[in-house]
């Protein structure tokens, strides 16, 4: 596995309304741990990247305390999916359907990524 | 006005408390509310709480968390719920009662849960300023406001409640006094054997204890505030706030208007279902009742026995003829720390019993068994140690299998036996409060599919009240799993089939100095190649961390793959807040800091806008940094010389010390000076759980060593080490480990011990559970630093001379590096803006989070840019 920084010039992009909103650079993405970007609206996304290299972007805001720090929680797999453990109270969302894994009732937005 | 009537026939509840809710739940489970209007009356400004839970209000826990009524249920069962407005009227003859709204609603049952009122003995003074009772969330919101700058209570009442209301007091800091007109504590739960551990036990803990005086007047002063209280052996005690704590009366005055019979002592006269027996459309239920067998029962188990059995009888359901006549008096409470049980026949009445007693009065430990004839168990006391008490009262009235002497003798001595609660029979009960018997708690395993504890308890109810079952109810899961084929896995986590320590073995052994390397080798087989998890990711790390000059690591937890195993808080060197913001905390060993350095710690703090505290920890925490500002916080903070306390890491915090032999009149060693050494040697070291430590200058322990993983007091010869302290939720004091060290002695010792403790401990295990859960326990770990048993103790100190030699700074490292600081920002496309929810208020002149900013998500933008105005 190699961490280092890669040359890439790919950029992460998001699927919003009205087309594709590009928020960084793809090597910024550290696999394993997630960034949060500003939306035009004023809406706030959790972007992550896993160790196979796929992309995940969900809502950053944390449903259970309102605070916007989705994107600081630790990932992993649980039953072959991938997850974010809010930092705060360690509730987890599947980062695929942002559904909360400890809560039925819970779901948190998602977005389509790629890079372009 | 009157409510609308309507066919449906109208069941009245009046009072909403514990009991009051139970039985609101047991109607609606017999499906009753859909059939029926239910009306409920409450008195207090809020529906049903924990009034068992009361105290723990002054251990943090709100009214919200001790709220027992869920509204979506009230709402779902269409329930007719009306906070403060008391029943004021019954006229029984048409079936009315009249609220004091002015309310006026038919009923065609009324049932009576109003529970009772504390007793207040008619002493002069009884009403003045400063005089309390211990029952209700208002009565502690008032006892909390008027202790205030006060500064010593008395409580009139030594028992369980008045010994709770002691401990209360002692927790907002007040001096405080029991005063007992008996000759004993707790009389009506443990005897004088009991009574005399009990008391020791509260002495030490610097409560003043007065038994066997009466309270004759309260003295107050000019304006009537109190001032002491005079006892009946002449003395007089002065106290600024008196609670009285001497029993409580069931309130039947209502019932006693409407002319329903009630009993020579009070208490409203009830048949086996709960029905009074003057008339047959009213019921009364829980501490108001005067049961069928001729008391009232002051506990909340009975009470839910009495809800179920009258919604069974309202429902008529002959399927379940509910009965109640009685209940068990069983208690076991932990007050001020102390363990305290007491269940079936605990006074010996029955006839030609004997008694097995276990007492040792230094340690405050204080065992009884009652037990018939023919070797049946009736009853017990257990003070200091009430650990045995789920499954000796659930063995209560049968032979238990081994011999009564080995069940109270202490864990190590001569032939002690732990008996599982595996050997109890099926019927045995488990949960008083919700009389939950052992087979059910194994069908909720076996039939229901339930797997976890707070599966079983959500199906069976089971532990959900005072909790005091919990343990047993752990223990009888676990063997229920595994009698049912389930393996209970030890393994870490869903990655890792191994314990922490295998890991740490593996790590080391092999020199792996990667998580995806120890997980794709190590890791369970469909977790290989994945992305591990987020309780495995941060204990490898920390293990790596611990071992880093060993095994070739780089230590820096903001370095390459162990960036992205961290937790929140040691990704940003910083504790998470609950609106996103960050705390700040710089090391300032042994709790020794310069005016120019509380100057910097001032002037950044007033700078930024943080809100300052001073810590349990004897250092100065500053709240509400944005991630965006932490590096610039720090350089200002390396820059006068502090470095990170690692407020946030699993690793050392602090080590306190006391002003020690160069300025207090009683020091015998210089205590500043040892908890710098000790607290510079062992910053940063990541452990498994947060290590602390103090120094005390002498055996008065100002610094509260015996408190801490590892602590330190000075003797005339040098120093002893007490190891596996703890405060927090589960206090333990530490354990003496050697004495009379040198410095150097000391400090070997503290290296050995801290390393075998990081190497065999699991996560997030505390020394002191570590201590008490390692095979031989203290003795061991003796055996093994001390004596050298293992053979280990050279490569325990050659790891920890690695870690002092590697240790940096992490903030230094950190502020000094372009790449790791470009993560401090809120959004990565827009690194100069602050994150909009974290939002501040203004409080006591300082600022807190701005919380509903943070339930409305977001402001409109006006709003945002005042709300960060201030920063
Ligand atoms: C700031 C402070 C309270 C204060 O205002 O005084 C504090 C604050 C926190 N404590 Fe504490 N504890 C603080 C002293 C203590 C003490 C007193 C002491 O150290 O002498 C104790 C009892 C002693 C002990 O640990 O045995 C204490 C027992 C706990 C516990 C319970 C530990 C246990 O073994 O039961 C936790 C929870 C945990 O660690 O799992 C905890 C956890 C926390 C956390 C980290 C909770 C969290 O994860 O957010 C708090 C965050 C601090 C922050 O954001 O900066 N804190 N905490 C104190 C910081 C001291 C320092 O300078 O580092
Ligand atoms: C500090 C404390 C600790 C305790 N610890 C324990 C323990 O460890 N174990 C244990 O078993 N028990 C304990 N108890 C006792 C337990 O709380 C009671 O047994 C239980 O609350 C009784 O429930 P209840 O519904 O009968 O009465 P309550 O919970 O007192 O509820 C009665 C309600 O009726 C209301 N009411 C009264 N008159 C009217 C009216 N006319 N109209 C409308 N409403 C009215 C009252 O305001 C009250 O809210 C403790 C009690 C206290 C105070
Ligand atoms: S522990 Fe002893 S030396 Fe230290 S401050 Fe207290 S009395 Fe003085
Ligand atoms: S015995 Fe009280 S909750 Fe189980």
């Amino acid at each position: 596995m190699t961490l280092a920084p890669e040359t890439t010039d790919l950029m992460v992009q998001l699927r919003l309304d009205d087309g594709w909103f590009t928020v960084c650079d793809l090597n910024v993405l550290l696999p394993g741990r997630g960034v949060a970007a500003l939306l035009p609206d004023g809406r706030q996304a959790a972007l992550f990247r896993d160790r196979a290299g796929r992309l995940y972007a969900i809502d950053n805001r944390d449903p259970f305390s309102g605070a916007a720090v989705l994107s600081r929680g630790l990932t992993g797999t649980h039953k072959g999916r991938p997850f974010v453990a809010s930092p705060l109270l360690k509730q987890r969302f599947d980062l695929e359907s942002g559904q909360c894994l400890d809560d039925e009732a819970v779901r948190v937005g998602t977005y389509e990524v790629r890079t372009a | 006005m009157t409510a609308t009537e309507g066919a449906t026939p109208t069941i009245v509840l009046v009072g909403h408390g514990m009991v009051g809710q139970r039985f609101l739940e047991a109607l609606a489970e017999r499906g009753m509310t859909a059939t029926h209007r239910v009306v409920v009356l409450c008195e207090e400004p809020r529906p049903a709480y924990d009034r068992v839970a009361l105290t723990s209000y002054f251990s943090g826990r709100t009214p919200e968390d001790l709220s027992m009524t869920d509204m979506e249920f009230i709402e779902k069962e269409g329930i007719e719920l009306y906070v403060g407005d008391p029943a004021e009227t019954i006229d029984r003859e048409a079936k009315k009662v009249t609220a004091r709204s002015g309310l006026v609603v038919d009923y065609d049952i009324l049932v009576l849960a109003t529970g009772s009122f504390p007793f207040v003995p008619p002493v002069p003074g009884k009403d003045a300023k400063g005089c309390f009772v211990y029952r209700t969330i208002e009565d502690l919101l008032a006892i909390e406001e008027y202790a205030g700058t006060r500064t010593t209570g008395a409580v009139v009442g030594g028992g369980l409640l008045g010994l709770e209301a002691a401990g209360a007091l002692k927790g907002l800091g007040l001096t405080s006094h029991i005063v007992e007109f008996a000759p004993r504590l707790m009389p009506v739960q443990v005897d004088d054997g009991g009574g005399a551990a009990l008391l020791r036990t509260i002495e030490e803990m610097g409560l003043s204890v007065h038994t066997g005086v009466g309270t004759q007047e309260i003295v107050v002063d000019e304006d009537g505030a109190v001032t002491g209280m005079k006892l009946s052996d002449g003395s007089e005690l002065a106290t600024d706030l008196v609670v009285f704590s001497a029993g409580v009366r069931p309130r039947d005055q209502l019932a006693r208007a409407s002319g329903l019979a009630v009993g020579e002592r009070g208490g409203i006269s009830v048949d086996e279902q709960c029905r009074t027996v003057s008339d047959p459309h009213v019921f009364a239920i829980g501490e108001c009742a005067l049961a069928s067998d001729g008391r009232v029962y002051g506990l909340v188990a009975p009470g839910y026995e009495q809800a179920e059995t009258a919604a069974a009888a309202i429902a008529a359901d002959e399927a379940e003829e509910l009965t109640f006549t009685g209940a068990d008096l069983s208690t076991k409470l932990k007050l001020l720390g102390v363990d305290v049980a007491s269940f079936g026949d605990a006074h010996g009445a029955t006839e030609d019993c004997l008694d097995v007693v276990y007492s040792d009065s230094r340690a405050g430990l204080y065992k009884k068994l009652v037990i018939g004839r023919d070797g049946t168990l009736l009853g017990g006391i257990l003070v200091g140690d009430a650990e045995a008490y789920g499954t000796l009262k659930a063995f209560t009235g049968s032979v238990p299998p081994v011999s009564p002497e080995s069940l109270v003798l202490p864990a190590g001595a001569g032939e002690s036996t732990q008996l599982g609660p595996t050997a109890l029979p099926d019927d045995a009960i488990i949960c008083s409060c919700n009389n939950v018997r052992k087979g059910t708690i194994r069908g909720a395993v076996t039939e229901h599919n339930c797997t976890t504890v707070p599966e079983v308890k959500k199906c069976t109810k089971a532990g959900t009240t005072c909790g005091s079952c919990v343990k047993v109810l752990g223990q009888l899961v676990t063997a229920e799993l595994e009698a049912s084929g389930v393996v209970v896995d030890k393994g870490l986590c869903g990655c890792f089939a191994q314990t922490r320590e295998e890991l740490y073995e593996i790590v080391l052994a092999l020199h792996i100095n990667t998580y995806q390397d120890l997980l794709d080798r190590y890791g369970r087989e469909d977790a290989r190649g994945g992305d591990g998890c987020e309780i495995c990711k941060p204990a490898v790390a920390s293990i790596i961390a611990s071992l880093a000059p060993t095994i070739g690591a780089d230590g820096y937890v903001l370095d390459g793959e162990q960036a992205t195993l961290q937790d929140t808080n040691d990704h940003f060197l910083a504790n998470l807040q609950k609106n996103g913001s960050y705390s700040v905390v710089p090391r300032i060993p042994g709790g020794e800091i310069t005016p120019e350095g509380l100057i910097v710690i001032g002037e950044i703090a007033r700078d930024f806008g943080l809100y300052t505290k001073i810590t349990g920890g004897q250092r100065i925490d500053m709240f509400g940094a944005r991630v965006e500002q932490l590096p610039l916080i720090w350089t200002r903070l390396v820059d006068a010389g502090f470095e990170s306390g690692h407020a946030y890491g699993k690793s050392l915090r602090t080590v306190k010390s006391c002003v020690g032999q160069t300025w207090c009149r009683y020091g015998v060693q210089d205590s500043v000076r040892m908890a710098i050494d000790l607290e510079l040697r062992y910053r940063g070291l990541r452990s498994p759980h947060k290590l602390k430590s103090a120094v005390s200058g002498c055996a008065r322990e100002c610094a509260e060593a015996q408190s801490k993983d590892f602590g330190v007091i000075a003797t005339a010869g040098g120093w002893n080490l007490y190891v596996g302290g703890n405060g927090g939720a589960t206090p333990r004091h530490a354990d003496l480990l050697a004495q009379d060290l040198d410095d150097a002695g000391l400090i070997r010792l503290i290296d050995r011990f801290l390393m075998f403790y990081i190497r065999t401990a699991d996560r997030l295990e505390r020394t002191s559970t570590w201590l008490e859960r390692i095979p031989g326990g203290l003795d061991h770990v003796r055996d093994v630093v001390v004596e050298d048993s293992l053979g280990i103790c050279e490569e325990l100190e050659t790891l920890m001379t690695a870690h002092v030699a590697n240790y940096r700074d992490e903030w230094s490292a950190t502020i000094n590096d372009p790449e790791k600081l470009a993560r401090f920002v809120s959004f990565v496309n827009a690194p100069d803006t602050p994150d909009p929810v974290v939002g501040f208020v203004p409080e006591r002149d300082q600022i807190k989070p701005d919380l509903p900013l943070l339930s409305i998500g977001m402001r409109p933008a006006e709003d945002v840019l005042e709300g960060t105005a201030q920063r």
